[in-house]
This record gives C-alpha cells, structure tokens and sequence, in this order.
C-alpha cells in the first residue's frame, strides 16, 4: 500500500512514521505552546468552581465594581462577583459547546465528504451546489437565522454550527478522497472486490484521517470564535453562565470607568483561540513531514 | 484593451453559476425564515398570544398558503424591489436595507483601503524573508489575529484608543449633518477589528504567491539578464504574486457581513449587519430574509467581479484564444 505521497505504507514503515512525527511534535515549539495554554483552560473547565479562590456566582453588594486587589486579583463586577473567579469558571461552557459543535461537524461532514468524493455522480454535483450557496454566507448569519428559528439553547448552538461546518468540512474531505480514489490501494480493493462502503470507510478513511484531523483544529478554533462571538451578542451561551462573551456583554456598558470587569474575559477568549491557533499550526507541520 | 471571446465565455459562465448558486441560496433563506419557525404568528406575537390573533396575524401576512405558493409571491416581488414588509416596523422593508446598506458600505470601504495595502505589504515582506522567524512570526501572527473574535479586539481597540488615549469616538454615531471627513474619522474604530480580521488572509495569500513568482522561471531569467532587484520586484513579481489576492479580497467581502453584525452592533452603527442583528432579536422575518438575501447577492457579485478582474489581468487569460 502507498500513501498520498507514494511512500510504502508496510506496517514497520507506518510505525517508524508515527515515531518521526512523534519527535518532530515534541520538536514543535507552537504545538507544545499551544497544547499548554489548552490544557490549562481545560483543567479550569474541567474543575471549575472546585479550584477557584471565591464562589463565582457568589454576589457581594457590599463590594461591587471594586478594582483589583489581593482579595479580588481581577477585580469585581457589577453584582460584586469575583471576576478571577468568574474567568476561570468561563472556560467551561465554550469548551463544551465549541468542541460538540466541531465534532458534530467534522464526523458528518467526513462522511458527506467520503460519500460524494467517492461516488461522485449527480450526488456530487447537487451537494457541490449547495455548499457553494451556503457559502455566500457567514456563519454568523446563518447562526442568527437559524437560532432566531429554533431558539437559542446550548444544545441548539451545537447542531447549527455543527451542520454548518458539515458542508465546509466535506469539501476538504472530499479533495482528499478524490486524490486518494486514482490510487492502486483503491482499485485493488475494487478488484477483490470490496463494496464502495467497505473502500470508503475501510480503505480510504484511515488515508484521510490525517486531513481530518488538521481540519478539525482548524475549525475548533473557528467555533470558538463563533461561539464567543454569538454568546457576545445573546444567541449562544446563556446567562447565568460565567461565559466570557456574556461577561463583555453586560460590562460593555462600563468600559469606560470598568475595565477590569471586561478585558480579562476578553484576554481569556483571545488566549484560547491563539492557543487552538498554535495547535492547527503545530500539527500541520507534523502531518506535512 | 479589447475583451477576447474567453473572457466572455468564462464571464458568462461564471455569471451563470452565480445565478444559480443565488437560486439556491434563496430557496434556503426563505425555507429558514418560513420553515424553522413552524407557527410564525405564535413566533411573532409569543407565547401568550391569543389563537384567533395568530392566525389572523398568519393570513395577514399570507403564511397559511401553501410553501410554494409563498415562495414564488416573495422572490417574484423580491426582484422588482418589494422585498416585503416589516413585521416590527409595518413599513416595506426596502428603504430600511437600502439605508444600512450605505452605511455598511462607508464601513467596509474604509476597512477595506486600510487593510488591502497594509496585508499585501506584510505578505511580500514575510515572502521577502521565507524560513526566518520574522517570516514565522508574520504568519502566526496573521493566523492568530484572523481568529480573535472581533468583539475582542473591538473592546481591546476601544479601551486603548478611546478610553486611554482619548484619540477616537468610542461609537460610530457621528452628529446630524457630518462631513466626510468627520465621518471617516467615527469610523476608523470600527474599521480597526476588521483591518485585523482581514490581515492574515490577505497577507497569507500575497505571501504563497510572491514565493511561488520569486522561485518561478521568468522571475530566474529577468534576473539573469541583469535587471535590478527593484525592477524585477515591479515587474515580474508582484503582478504575478498579487493576482490571487483579488479573489480572497471578494471572499472577504462574504465573511465581511458576519463580522459586521458584531461590530455594528459594538459601535452602535446602522448598518445591514446591526440590522439583520435587530430583525433576527424581534423575529421579524421578513426583514431578516431580505437583509440575509442582500448580503449573499453582494457576495455572489463581489466573486464575478473579482473573476473578471483576474481575467483581465492575468496576461495568460488575456492572449489564450478560445
């Protein structure tokens, strides 16, 4: 078996391949930067309130808006929650919503990709077609319209911007699969005579799974824009959520004399995304090798 | 210069398809207004709406007709300019699009003059220096700001510009009856996120095509006859290196729309996108469907246009004879 690029795929082969991307993965340095920072919002999501210093929901009337102290690192907010607090707990929900949706996206649209790539035929034109007109649209229209439809839930924001990035991520699937059908893996599976579900899913998925997974990143660092920018302006996370987008919401209005109720949520939003950002790029160097 | 028959041909074509794709979309846009809401009355008038009320509601604005009857009535008028009429304010919704859409453009137009120069400068630079960190750190750099959200460096911009230094207006809200200049100036905040946005894809795309004409043969050989690094620069790479970045200009022109609504809404700004951000609040659908259908049909004339311009600057397009 070959891969896209020609080399020998023998079983020896294919385990010293993973051990070169292996080194070449430890060798990155914006993969091991970006993996940090994911990591570390990860375990904020994770353990939430647990590892927090103050409750973060935990209003205090005696002590609103109070700058940043040694009791209140970040500052408080309007009803007098701890805004460290209430950063770290942010983490959680966007780091729910954000990676489902991506998922959703990616396995679906895979499988479109695979299906169209492979067969082809007038399935391929019409589904073609379609993902060009969709594409005249930015997500975050298509969001609004279909969220203002179905109303806005965490579950609601998942599916939308999953079967949004659906047609996106068969594209790239499907350029893929076109390339790796015109190889002799493919037709040999045909000649003995494997159905064109066994070659899609059997044969040609583990090729592409490499794409898939760049891919994946890829959009998990849109979706959390998305998700950010959607929970921002009221169509994506709701309140009572510590999710940074709504906290930038409600503060906005105070930017003026407040800024410590909103631009740590706002550095929070933007490290995620730069971390996710650093992740895609670390490992399309080491898929590339 | 003269149009050739390929030109035409491909014009033609791409003008075909884009018609279709518009098709397509419209089909989508109205099945998302008329469909995902199911009883568009109870929609509209919530849940404690009297039953008589709904549906008297729902034969006023002729939602109890069959699907496709509707949709005929509606893009059938929707291309003679009657785009419907708004459920929140009962006037025809036209003159609400064609008001925020000047606007939007004024916006996008002053986004666009400051970051086309500034991405395609950042790109040749970083292709200037291919392998170097400062080439890295260009790209990271580009891919980085490409994905902050823009209410995110909105806000960073407004705290650094607007509350700290006191050099620009925090809202786009410019007094009654401003100049131009007065209005570019309550402008230029809202442009920055955008400029940021807009950077790196600009910058990618001019950086992979100044490499690809730097290592390419002509380039080789205009060197080798002793033309001046500058010339060569001038002459043979940039025009080469700067094709592909008209067309990802025309696809940010799509994105544009997306990124508009937050920023509009941001800066208070009366623009298409804090419209459709407005009708899509107060579920008013029809004006929702027609400003989601204009922004899909600027994009969809923004990508021929940019086609055509590439067309007719790609020497090769220009002599190939169909």
């Amino acid at each position: 078996m070959t891969d896209a690029n020609g080399r020998s795929r023998t079983p020896v082969a294919a385990r010293s391949l993973a051990r070169e991307r292996l080194q070449i993965a430890l060798r990155s340095t914006t993969l091991i930067v970006g993996l940090a920072i994911l990591t570390f919002w990860t375990v904020c999501a994770v353990f939430g309130a647990k590892i927090t210093p103050l409750d973060p929901y935990a209003d205090n009337l005696l002590a609103t808006l109070a700058p940043p102290s040694a009791a209140h690192w970040f500052g408080t907010d309007q009803l007098g929650r701890d805004v460290f607090s209430r950063v770290i707990m942010g983490a959680r929900d966007i780091l729910i919503v954000a990676p489902l949706a991506t998922l959703l996206g990616t396995v679906l649209g895979s499988a479109l990709g695979l299906c169209v790539g492979y067969l082809r035929g007038i399935l391929d034109d019409v589904v073609s077609r379609v993902i060009e007109a969709l594409q005249a649209l930015p997500l975050v229209i298509v969001a609004l319209m279909a969220l203002a439809a179905v109303g806005t839930s965490n579950a609601t924001v998942v599916l939308v911007i999953g079967f949004v990035f659906t047609p996106l991520i068969a594209r790239t699937i499907r350029s893929a699969v076109l390339i790796e059908s015109e190889l002799d893996y493919v037709a040999a599976a045909r000649l003995r005579g494997d159905g064109p579900l066994a070659i899609m899913f059997i044969e040609i998925l583990p090729n592409v799974l490499p794409i898939a997974i760049v891919e994946m990143t890829v959009r998990l660092g849109y979706a959390i824009f998305f998700v950010a920018s959607l929970s921002f302006i009221g169509f994506g996370i709701q309140p009572p959520s510590a999710d940074w987008g709504i906290a930038v919401a409600e503060n906005y209005s105070l930017i003026g004399s407040y800024w410590w109720t909103i631009l740590f949520d706002a550095a929070a939003t933007a490290s995620l995304v730069v971390g996710v950002n650093l992740v895609t790029d670390g490992l399309q160097s080491v898929f590339e090798a | 210069m003269t149009i050739q028959p390929a030109i035409l041909k491909f014009l033609m074509k791409r003008t075909l398809l884009s018609l279709i794709t518009l098709g397509i979309l419209s089909i989508v846009v109205f099945l998302g207004g008329q469909l995902l809401p199911g009883d568009v009355g109870r929609a509209v008038l919530g849940p404690l709406a009297d039953a008589r009320a709904v549906a008297v509601f729902n034969h006023q604005v002729g939602v109890d007709r069959p699907l496709v009857v509707q949709y005929w009535d509606w893009i059938t008028h929707f291309l003679t300019g009657d785009m419907g009429r708004s459920f929140t304010f009962r006037a025809p919704v036209a003159p609400f699009i064609a008001e925020a859409l000047t606007n939007s453009l004024k916006l996008a137009a002053l986004a666009f003059v400051l970051v086309v120069p500034l991405g395609i400068t950042g790109g040749v630079w970083a292709a200037l220096r291919v392998g170097r960190w400062s080439d890295r750190a260009m790209v990271l750099l580009g891919q980085s700001l490409g994905i902050v959200p823009e209410f995110i460096s909105s806000i960073v911009l407004i705290l650094i510009f607007g509350v700290w230094l006191h050099w620009l207006p925090m809202s786009a809200d410019w007094p009654e009856g401003a100049g131009p200049l007065v209005q570019v100036r309550f402008l230029i905040l809202p442009s920055l996120p955008l400029v940021l946005v807009f950077f790196g894809y600009i910058a990618r795309v001019a950086r992979v095509g100044t490499i690809e004409a730097l290592d390419s043969d002509y380039t080789r050989t205009a060197i080798l006859k002793g033309l001046s690094m500058p010339v060569v620069m001038r002459r043979h790479v940039l025009p080469n290196a700067l094709l592909p970045t008209i067309t990802v200009v025309a696809s940010l022109v799509g994105y544009l729309a997306g990124g508009l609504v937050v920023i509009e809404t941001l800066f208070h700004y009366r623009g298409i996108g804090a419209l459709i951000y407005s009708a899509a609040r107060a579920k008013d659908f029809p004006m929702l469907e027609a400003g989601v259908l204009t922004v899909g049909a600027i994009y969809a004339l923004a990508s021929v246009l940019a086609d055509l311009l590439s067309a007719a600057l790609n020497p090769r397009m220009r002599t190939e004879r169909a």
